[in-house]
């Protein structure tokens, strides 16, 4: 089968999904970002590693925290950057995505960072590139649609890497609405892929996708049980659109049954800690006391993105097609 | 890859921090900063030696090599640490071996972005020749010629002793 993410050599060419990834270059990109962590402490915030590139930021859906934490990593790595709002450009003139590809190609870019409400078009991108023979472009999936937002699973790894070294004997749970989640998705693939024993999943049955269990999740509708013991808590955002359907009754019946409060927390393991992809619902997923209290460790998460999307990016840059 | 010639690399580093002894005596601000790998395990010994562990530092030069776009990064990237204030401060840089040049140059270029050092000066185990950029070294402990398919290559054992060797690449 196809994968697109991999160069002949079986570098990583473009990142698309952690689904597919080998471990080793997983490891690689874990590895590789902890060099970068200690860059944002200097007098200088920056590496020329990327000098002279330009990586343009397509998002084709808002998403002002990604886009900025990419805009920092590029700059940090000394690539020029360049944000394109396409909602408010040619897409919305009608040319069609791989269009506008051609034509961003022809300004010379070197990787596209792209954010899109529908599953797969990174992939389709990839593949154009592939197919038109523009091997030395590189893509990077910044959410796409229900399916992957990679560089958020792996920032999430390093997080969990930072505080628990090892995943082999790690019980971790992701909390909330799985079936709209593409951080679910792409931490649990990641979290199959570094050896996790157990990887938990719990939400209301209208929010938990099919075939959980066939991707190794023990599924819990009781938050309570699902929490037990547990060595990571992956709280996920509770989009408010979500709460105008039929899939749930309120955002107060949604606390009541799976907001994290610290009395929940405490079914967990005493040295367990807190992600969130945010940004929080304070009141909806997540209650302020544990938001802030010592357990969380949802801003670290912010300042490791930075350095895992340096990674990602200087690796990609640096595949010889 | 054979060995073909061993060095003592136990007198090459003593004779090595000898010079480096004599070039900091009276600096104020001294500090040493190893180059990774080799360059690292020099500089560890030579800051416990000259009692200057406080102000022990390491470079890894990954993101500032010349050659990312032929050779991509380097697969085994270590962290760079450098604790103290560079402002100001007299630098010993130190590799194991002196080659071409370019990893003393992004090595440099490193320091920089730390801040603006008094002074950089250059330590290394062995200086080979060969080199493309203007860079001497003003610590060495011996010079080699080689061939370019040969390499010299540091090691340190467990009681962090050192071994140096040449190797030929039959490639």
């Amino acid at each position: 089968m196809l994968n697109p993410q991999l160069n002949k050599n079986g570098e990583l060419q473009h990142l698309l999904s952690i689904e597919g990834l080998p471990k080793s270059i997983v490891n690689h990109i874990l590895d590789t970002a902890s060099s970068f962590v200690g860059i944002s402490d200097r007098e200088v915030k920056k590496v020329p590693l990327m000098r002279g590139k330009s990586v343009f930021n397509l998002f084709f859906e808002n998403s002002t925290r990604t886009r900025t934490t990419f805009e920092i990593a590029s700059k940090r790595l000394s690539a020029d950057v360049i944000n394109l709002n396409i909602s408010a450009s040619s897409a919305s003139k009608g040319e069609s995505l791989l269009d506008t590809i051609d034509n961003l190609s022809a300004m010379h870019a070197d990787m596209f960072v792209v954010r899109h409400a529908q599953s797969g078009a990174p992939y389709l991108i990839a593949k154009h590139l592939i197919d038109t023979r523009q091997s030395h472009v590189h893509v990077v999936n910044a959410g796409d649609g229900r399916h992957a937002h990679p560089t958020q699973g792996l920032l999430d790894m390093y997080t969990i890497r930072h505080y628990k070294k090892d995943f082999t004997n790690l019980t971790v749970a992701i909390v909330g609405d799985i079936l709209h989640s593409r951080v679910a998705r792409s931490d649990i693939h990641a979290l199959t892929t570094l050896g996790v024993p157990e990887v938990r999943a719990i939400g209301p049955h209208t929010l938990l996708p099919g075939g959980l269990e066939q991707m190794g999740v023990r599924v819990f509708t009781n938050m309570d049980e699902g929490l037990k013991g547990v060595d990571v808590i992956i709280m996920l955002r509770l989009q408010n659109e979500r709460m105008s359907g039929a899939l749930l009754p309120s955002a107060q019946e949604y606390f009541k049954s799976y907001g994290l409060t610290p009395e929940r927390l405490a079914l967990a393991k005493p040295d367990a800690i807190v992600m969130h992809p945010g940004p929080m619902n304070r009141g909806v997923e997540i209650d302020s006391a544990v938001a802030d209290g010592a357990q969380a460790v949802i801003l670290p998460q912010v300042t490791f993105g930075i350095a895992v999307r340096m990674a990602v990016m200087s690796i990609l840059a640096g595949a010889q097609g | 890859m054979s060995n073909t010639h061993n060095f003592d690399a136990e007198a090459l580093y003593q004779q090595l921090l000898g010079q480096v002894k004599n070039g900091l005596a009276g600096v104020s601000d001294a500090a040493i900063v190893g180059i990774h790998s080799g360059g690292a395990w020099l500089a560890e010994r030579l800051a416990a030696d000259l009692g200057l562990e406080q102000r022990l530092g390491f470079i890894d030069v990954s993101f500032y090599r010349d050659d990312f776009a032929k050779k991509g990064l380097h697969p085994d990237v270590k962290p760079t640490q450098i604790a103290f204030n560079v402002d100001r401060a007299t630098i010993v840089l130190v590799d194991d071996v002196l080659y071409t040049g370019r990893t003393t140059r992004a090595a440099i270029n490193v320091l920089f972005d730390f801040g603006r050092p008094a002074r950089i000066m250059l330590a290394a185990l062995a200086d080979r020749g060969g080199r493309e950029l203007p860079v001497a070294a003003d610590f060495v402990a011996t010079h080699v010629t080689l061939a370019a398919s040969e390499s010299l290559v540091l090691a340190r054992a467990a009681d962090k002793t050192f071994s140096l060797t040449i190797e030929t690449d039959h490639a």
